[in-house]
């Protein structure tokens, strides 16, 4: 149910729809692209950012909420920790319960290892569960990994690493068939064939979709995988510091019971970080998409033991974020829905972008058309959006396209009294995925001996945008190959004596730096108690109070 | 308390027997929250697809329980609330390749199916309004297509096996269901198994491999020049 004063809006979009149907928005050229991205995506924002000063990447800039944690307080005292007294010994401990974890726990054991799996929260709490749209590969006759490859550097503003987006697009269709193996229900065709659509930066139709509860599907039958091949699971047990031993290689992690608060210690020969972005640090006041956890945990883990990370200067902006109902403010409507054919339209209906271009470019025309041309809708309580113009994939597609390809977001709005079939949806950017993280090659080993990492906590896959589709499939081609790799290193690995040293060197050198007013790091999980929230206000919930 | 906050109206709402006065508009989650509780149970995706946050509530002068998402429900006056942690249902333990996908098969590992005695409570809690009960029909029938077709919206919240007196744990049972579906009964697409014999068979290697020593100037140009499939 829209307010009474956005009724004016709606009824231009109507009247227009008929006439925009013949109309296609021009592409934008890479000289625009590049203007319009300097001028309007929050990267570029005067103040978001600062450089770091202390570790790996010392000199470089990131939003200021991750630079406070990546100079964060260790939450262990190595002089009271009794690293003699082990609770978990294994080959290989993965961190991290998503649909990247759940892969490299699944190719670790495949490859003969002992294997752990720990997670904050429970095993399949994860970003890969709120992924909509699909799963990007090459597996039509008239597409191919180099036309996968080419829209992937472009995307990227050509700043992938071209060993990972090799890896990346070589391994999609076999992701496919992997997981399809393994009970993964895809939309298809009659007779077999697989369905896909477009997305943003696609030259190809290679999204593969389970309608838009395709992140949910692959989890699902991941996690139902990693419990019937009896792989241990520790829920509620996030890890608060890496371990090392006295030759310099990652050699385990101290967890906490997130229950009892008492640590756990864990020794093992490979280490796989597999915990996800940090869309709960709300950039610049942004809402997310992202889980409850995702707080970037696993960057500062990796930062502290001397991990490179890499891009950690770039974060996307989903374009389409929910800007009303004020309830579900920043929560993700699939670029499916454009990819579908639906339009982005101004308050006048007027489009003002090509609606698949890179995620980047559609986030900043869509800022730039509400801060600069004032071109926006404003809701009740003040929350600038534009038009997602919905009904036109049924119009398009035939009348029950919604219903049958998008249920999720179906339900979502009409559990609000809007339906999405009927009328558009307003919307709004929102913080929704970390381009970069820890430096990786294309087996998944970080820069420190033991170390690897998968999914979207590593870097350099997606350079500084990643497009639509290749995250589901980043975390089931770095996470296999992670696994697989792990396991084979941790074969020949033998660990000398348990070390916090690192810690100590770690707080010294924030005492040299006059830094030991930074707050205690990792995160775990944010707090929107209300004292907590008006401490520091951040995202749609904070703006329930205002 | 900062001022914006108790310039909204509020409202009463009791969680755990305990009186609260939130701003009306918030959801459950957020109200709890408001409240004082940082979460760790009972809190995940905050978008309506975790299953995490089940809620069962019952409103004051309403005998009946009410089901729903706490990040997706908006809170009401004098709603009792009492936050249930997830707890894990009974479920079968296979290997998916050892299986055959028929009625008999889905039988032998949830045997309990058969003492389905048909009250609807299941359906009635399903906070997705999926068809809970006609589905565990389809799977005592012996239609696994059936059965996917009609859970595959489901997001394992439990709350179906919370409520089911007979114990069945519904939401593992048509996981079993949808995994047989998608390996065994989903025709197999052709072009994906050449497709992935193809890269194995190193036809795409040169192509990659030029593309990987391409400089940026001419992959640039490669990539504004190449066809767009609408």
């Amino acid at each position: 149910m829209y307010p009474p004063e956005m009724q004016d809006s709606l009824d231009k979009v109507a009247v227009t729809r008929e006439r925009r149907f013949k109309e296609s928005h021009p592409l934008l050229s890479m000289e625009e692209k590049e203007t319009l991205l300097h001028g309007f995506h929050p990267d570029f924002t005067a103040g978001g950012m600062r450089e770091l000063k202390v570790g790996p990447n010392k000199g470089e800039k990131t939003p200021n909420e991750l630079a406070d944690l990546l100079e964060g307080n260790s939450r262990v005292d190595p002089e009271i920790i009794d690293l003699e007294v082990v609770d978990h010994d294994v080959d290989v401990l993965v961190i991290g319960g998503g649909g990247g974890g759940a892969a490299a726990a699944l190719l670790a054991q495949e490859n003969g290892a002992s294997v752990l799996m720990v997670t904050k929260l429970r095993l399949g709490d994860a970003n890969t569960v709120g992924a909509q749209g699909g799963t990007q590969a090459a597996t039509k006759s008239h597409d191919s990994p180099a036309i996968h490859y080419l829209d992937v550097m472009g995307g990227s503003g050509f700043a992938s690493i071209p060993e990972l987006a090799d890896a990346l697009v070589r391994d999609a269709p076999g992701v496919i068939q992997w997981l399809e193996s393994l009970g993964v229900m895809w939309d298809k065709e009659p007779d077999g064939t697989l369905r896909t659509e477009s997305g943003g930066g696609t030259s190809r139709k290679r999204m593969h979709s389970a309608r838009d509860y395709t992140g949910l599907e692959e989890m699902r039958v991941l996690r139902d995988e990693v419990r019937n091949r009896g792989i241990t699971v520790l829920e509620f047990a996030p890890a608060i510091e890496l371990v090392m031993d006295k030759d310099g290689q990652v050699a385990g992690a101290i967890l906490i019971n997130f229950e009892t608060n008492e640590m756990v210690l864990v020794r093992s020969k490979t280490t796989i970080l597999a915990t996800g972005g940090g869309g709960r640090l709300h950039y610049q006041d942004f809402p997310t998409t992202n889980h409850y956890g995702a707080t970037a945990d696993g960057l500062v883990l990796a930062y502290r033991v001397g991990a490179k990370l890499i891009f950690l200067d770039t974060m996307q902006y989903h374009p389409t974020g929910v800007a009303y109902p004020e309830q579900i403010v920043g929560q993700l409507v699939t670029e499916k829905v454009r990819g579908l054919g639906a339009q982005l339209v101004n308050v006048e209906g007027e489009q003002f972008i090509y609606p698949l271009e890179t995620r980047d470019a559609v986030a900043s025309s869509i800022i730039r058309e509400c801060k600069e041309r004032d071109k926006g809708i404003i809701t009740p309580t003040g929350q600038a959006g534009v038009w997602l113009d919905s009904p036109m994939v049924d119009i398009l597609r035939g009348q029950g396209t919604i219903a049958r390809e998008l249920p999720a977001m179906l339900r979502q709005f009409l559990r609000f009294g809007i339906d999405m079939s009927k009328e558009p949806i307003l919307i709004y950017p929102t913080l929704h995925y970390q381009n970069g993280g820890i430096l990786i090659d294309d087996q998944g080993r970080t820069t420190i001996p033991n170390l690897f990492a998968a999914g979207e906590v590593e870097g350099g896959v997606h350079g500084r945008n990643r497009l639509m589709g290749n995250s589901t499939l980043d975390i089931f081609v770095f996470g296999r190959r992670a696994g697989k790799a792990a396991a084979e290193r941790a074969r020949e690995t033998k660990l000398g004596k348990l070390t916090l040293k690192h810690v100590t060197q770690w707080q010294r050198q924030l005492k040299e730096e006059g830094l030991e007013g930074r707050p205690l790091s990792p995160m775990l999980i944010p707090d929107y108690t209300r004292h907590g929230r008006i401490a520091s206000l951040s995202g749609s919930f904070a703006r329930g109070l205002e | 308390m900062s001022q914006k906050a108790t310039s909204q109206k509020l409202i009463d709402i009791y969680i755990m027997g305990k009186r609260y006065p939130v701003p009306q508009g918030l959801t459950i989650q957020d109200a709890l929250e408001y409240a004082g509780y940082q979460l760790i149970r009972g809190v995940g995706c905050r978008s309506g697809f975790c299953g995490a946050c089940a809620t069962i509530y019952r409103i004051k002068g309403d005998p009946q329980l009410k089901y729903a998402l706490a990040c997706q429900t908006v809170v009401e006056p004098d709603m009792y609330l009492t936050q249930i942690p997830f707890f894990p249902a009974e479920k079968a333990i296979y290997d998916i390749e050892e299986l055959e996908a028929s009625g008999e098969q889905v039988l032998q590992l949830y045997p309990d199916l058969l003492t389905c005695m048909g009250c609807n409570s299941c359906t009635k809690s399903c906070p997705q309004e999926l068809e809970v009960m006609a589905y565990i029909a389809e799977a005592i029938r012996g239609n696994i297509a059936g059965v996917a077709e009609k859970s595959f919206d489901c997001v394992m919240c439990g709350l179906c096996s919370a409520r089911c007196p007979a114990g069945l744990s519904q939401y593992n049972i048509a996981l079993l269901c949808r995994r047989l579906y998608g390996r065994n009964i989903a025709p197999k697409a052709a072009h994906l198994a050449e497709r992935v014999a193809e890269i194995e068979s190193g036809k795409f290697d040169d192509d990659l491999v030029a593309l990987m020593g391409m400089a940026e100037g001419e992959l640039r140009s490669r990539y504004s020049e190449r066809d767009m499939e609408r």
